[in-house]
């Protein structure tokens, strides 16, 4: 096994090294009765060449390719990978290194992920930002124990039920052992959350929204935290699709006091929903209940610049059962991965790529309108949007898709209420041809 | 007196992103629109990110600079313990980006994803086969985040018995982690010690296990590099009282084939993808930390999970007694496929012989350098050992000099001052994939910096001299937070 890179003599020498006979000496301590019984029952060894073949032929049995187009969003976001974030991702360098805990041998690990922090706090508009977190779903989780933490004695937290359901999902898992509330706040006819109960909750540590939230819709977040902030407690801003901080108003400068979402939109393949991105920032003043690893700018021994892994008292193998998180590895290759594809859009590019995905979700959007479609919500979109049919759209995807074209989410299953209403996305990557072949369809 | 690869090469400085760069600039292949303008809302719109402005060359030149301040294992020896470094395959990388699975999206229906769902399903099995155990879940993102959704089904194990368990045993050589993903679930870390010979003792688990205790975490081979001999004594007492047991999956590098964790009486182990299953680690992640438990806690696993009926592999989400989702979608799939085809290149044999030579490569880096350094524990290791300082010491020479020292001679130093329990530790994990000649080049520097140690010491206290950066003021980087520029 190419791997395994012994002979047989380098063997025999190693062993009487250690004063052994065999390979099998090496583990007489251990008890017989724990002892693997018999021959694992793992397929292989296959060649390089049977193993591509054999993921060639999962790979084909997807619905994916160039001929194909799912106009669906909902979380995982279909856009262009620029070559240069490929292929610099891809460096063995930052690949195969671990976590940096000897910087004088890491600084471009650490250097790059000081600029992905430094880029995330301008996109998101928070003073600080940490070096990643697991996923969107998991940022939120810990978003809101954060704010449980600062929030001291009070137990309860409010989300909306506008944010997306796997993430809710999520949320309840963390919060579920401990002696803490969830209240699910509403929506309106215009796809926003509604506030108006918001008074009436006692105990309040922190209140999530999602913007874009799950219906593609734009919340109203300048109103949203200053009710929060009235009352005492801290708001929450999450994101699915990050790119929407090219065009509108990041949360950041709406008062948000964490802002925590999904950053797989920058430069990451979709890869059925992971490895994704998890980013979170927030206000200076509650760095130190933040959780996730950070790196901080210093100098070293003769002065000159350099980046070091920080503020550790925080974390778990300095702080153990007292730490914000139980985080160590996090997604350190996926932010390096964000921060290249911010730095390859620039200012200038994220305001056109951001720009684009608008245009393109319009047009889509005002022809299902013509074909047939009303609005769900009448609230601002992005690059998502909820349409819903008179007649059974159902047989129209089930045409669509025979002709390579996954329209659009159905809601039923995550909101049994919205009936026969679906969540479509389109970014640059889908063409107005495309559009154009599925408006003929739906007219039809 | 040996010298390792370590020399003076050509490193390009490189300034911060948005030190560079000029307003309309772009590196990005922007599309024409092909479609009408849409009016916007004025109130909603912000003035777009302050991002600088680079060309295509501009961030190429810096991301391959940055690059080069980097050492993986790509670049040289890694024996950073309970890490295990090992060779990332470069085949894994191409698996990973096989475009029918690298463009998957997560929400579409069973039918259209058979591929990768068979996948996941296989994957499952595999991992369930390694360690003997009934039951997988592929979507904790990390170790970590394993540990923690064991945590959480052991919660909601004796929530659905009514029963009130609030504290958790954990040896003082557990990783930090451990600790805190207790905490997350209301738990309270009973700290327990490791016996004389730095293993378990299973008459203190009797002492403290008792009706209030959820059970105990236990990483096995420990981080001391040693079997923990007694464990089936010690589970054995935990279930007697109700309890349930953790494995820490994170070194069972040395024991594939070898044991079975099930057998030992786990209930729970996560596995890291990231170590034992050859995935890169990527600086930082993304891992994976799958979690395998047995038949009684199956009901528990988070959803969904990947299930094969007649009509194919399909998503099943109906366990009432789940802890729920811990990941959006599915876990950190592309580190999936990349295990997976680990696996599949690898075969039961190799994964065997793997752990084998594992612990044949910790062994005798403890056999040959048990005489310079002060070996925490002279017993049996596993695929690492853990050395101290001690013998340095008198020389006003810690760890941290020795470790530093070894960058100037071309490797990553071990793990250092963990475990906890032993003082200025020295933990090597030198991985199945380190050749002999490699490991022998390692061992002599190792011992020419024990030399150093006792004539030439200030060789070590300014070491590193020839890496990018000097040692680092980490007390500055504390007490001053600049953590964005």
């Amino acid at each position: 096994m190419r791997y395994l890179p012994h002979t047989e003599e380098e063997i025999k020498e190693m062993l009487a090294a250690t004063g052994q006979h065999s390979l099998e000496d090496l583990f007489t301590h251990i008890p017989d009765d724990l002892r693997y019984q018999g021959d694992m029952d793992v397929p292989g060894p296959l060649s390089e060449w049977d193993l591509t073949t054999h993921l060639e032929e999962l790979g084909r049995s997807m619905f994916t390719g160039s001929s194909r187009a799912v106009l669906v969003g909902a979380g995982s976001y279909h856009h262009h990978v620029p070559e240069i974030v490929r292929s610099l991702s891809g460096r063995a360098e930052f690949l195969t290194s671990y976590t940096p805990y000897q910087p004088e041998m890491a600084q471009g690990t650490l250097q790059g992920i000081f600029e992905f922090q430094t880029l995330t706090a301008r996109l998101l508009g928070t003073e600080v930002a940490n070096a990643s977190m697991y996923d969107g779903a998991s940022a939120l989780a810990e978003a809101l124990l954060m704010t449980l933490r600062i929030g001291k004695k009070k137990r309860t937290v409010a989300i909306s039920s506008a944010v997306h359901p796997h993430y809710r999902e999520v949320v309840r898992t963390y919060l579920e052992p401990g002696p803490f509330e969830i209240v699910e706040l509403g929506y309106g006819d215009d796809g926003r959350t509604d506030l108006s109960l918001l008074s009436e909750i006692d105990d309040l540590a922190g209140v999530a929204l999602q913007s874009p939230n799950f219906f593609g819709v734009i919340e109203d977040q300048d109103t949203a935290a200053e009710l929060v902030h009235n009352l005492g407690a801290l708001y929450v801003a999450c994101f699915s699709e990050p790119l929407t901080f090219g065009l509108f108003k990041n949360p950041g400068s709406s008062g948000a006091d964490i802002v925590c979402g999904e950053g797989q939109s920058f430069g990451m393949a979709q890869s059925y929903g992971g490895a994704g991105l998890g980013m979170f920032g927030c206000k200076q003043k509650f760095v130190r209940s933040m959780p996730g690893r950070v790196v901080g700018q210093t100098v070293d021994k003769d002065g000159k610049r350099g980046y070091v892994l920080t503020l550790s008292t925080r974390e778990q193998h300095i702080r153990r059962e007292k730490a914000t998180s139980n985080i160590c590895s996090n997604q350190g290759l996926c932010a390096m991965t964000a921060a290249m594809q911010m730095a390859t859009l620039g200012h200038t590019g994220m305001r056109q790529l951001a720009k684009l995905n608008y245009d393109k979700a319009a047009y889509l959007r005002n022809g299902l309108l013509e074909a047939g479609g009303s609005q769900l919500f009448s609230g601002p979109v992005f690059n998502e949007f909820a349409v819903k049919f008179e007649k059974e759209f159902t047989p129209v995807r089930e045409r669509l898709l025979d002709k390579g074209i996954v329209a659009g989410l159905p809601l039923a299953p995550y909101y049994p209420d919205l009936g026969n209403a679906f969540l479509f996305c389109a970014t640059e990557t889908v063409s107005k041809a495309l559009i154009d072949e599925l408006l003929e369809e739906v007219r039809r | 007196m040996t010298h390792g690869p370590g020399t003076n090469g050509l490193i390009l400085e490189e300034p911060l992103l948005w030190e560079k760069g000029k307003a309309g600039r772009m590196a990005y292949s922007m599309p024409s629109s092909d479609v009408p303008e849409e009016t916007l809302d004025e109130n909603l719109l912000g003035d777009g990110p302050d991002f600088p402005d680079l060309g295509e060359l501009d961030v190429v030149r810096h991301y391959t600079r940055l690059s080069q301040w980097n050492f993986g294992i790509d670049t040289g020896m890694y024996p950073l313990g309970s890490c295990t470094m090992k060779y990332n395959p470069k085949i894994n990388e191409k698996m990973a980006a096989t475009p029918g699975l690298a463009s998957a999206h997560p929400l579409l229906d069973a039918d259209l994803s058979q591929g990768i769902l068979k996948l996941q399903y296989e994957l499952q099995h595999y991992l369930a086969v390694v360690t003997g155990m009934d039951a997988v879940s592929l979507q904790p993102s990390a170790g970590a985040q394993g540990e923690l959704t064991a945590m959480l089904m052991f919660a909601a194990y004796f929530r659905k018995r009514n029963e009130h368990r609030t504290k958790i045993l954990i040896p003082d050589t557990a990783h930090g982690t451990n600790p805190a993903s207790a905490a997350l679930c209301g738990f309270t870390s009973i700290p327990i010690a490791s016996g004389p010979h730095g293993v378990l003792d299973p008459a203190a688990v009797r002492e403290l296990m008792d009706e209030e205790t959820v059970g105990i975490m236990v990483t096995n081979p420990n981080t001391l590099g040693l079997f923990e001999e007694h464990i089936k004594e010690i589970t054995d007492i935990v279930h007697q009282r109700g309890g349930l047991v953790y494995g820490d999956g994170a070194n069972m590098n040395a024991i594939m084939g070898i044991v079975d964790v099930k057998r030992c009486g786990i209930d729970a182990v996560h596995l890291n993808l990231h170590k034992t299953f050859s995935t890169p680690h990527g600086g930082g992640g993304p891992g994976s930390g799958p979690i395998c438990v047995t038949a009684e806690l199956e009901p528990y696993l988070p959803v969904p999970l990947v299930v094969k009926t007649e009509s194919g592999y399909q998503l099943e989400t109906d366990f009432p007694d789940s802890i729920g989702r811990v990941h959006a979608f599915f876990g950190n799939v592309s580190v999936l496929i990349r295990a997976y085809s680990y696996i599949l290149s690898m075969g039961a044999d190799n994964l065997k012989k793997a752990s084998e030579l594992a612990v044949l490569n910790g062994a005798y880096v403890k056999a040959r350098l048990m005489d310079t350094f002060e070996l925490a524990y002279d017993r049996p290791c596993m695929h690492e050992c853990v050395f101290s300082d001690a013998r340095q010491l008198p020389f006003k020479i810690s760890t941290l000099d020795m470790a530093k020292r070894l960058i100037d001679h071309g490797y990553h130093p071990p793990t250092i001052y963990f475990p906890l329990v032993v003082p200025g530790a020295i933990m090597v994990e030198p991985t199945e994939t380190e050749c002999k000649s490699d490991l022998d080049t390692f061992i002599e520097v190792f011992k020419t910096i024990a030399q150093e140690a006792e004539k030439d010491g200030d060789r070590l206290r300014e070491a590193p001299v020839i890496s990018k950066v000097r040692r680092l003021d980490e007390t500055l980087a504390a007490r001053k937070p600049c953590l964005t520029g």
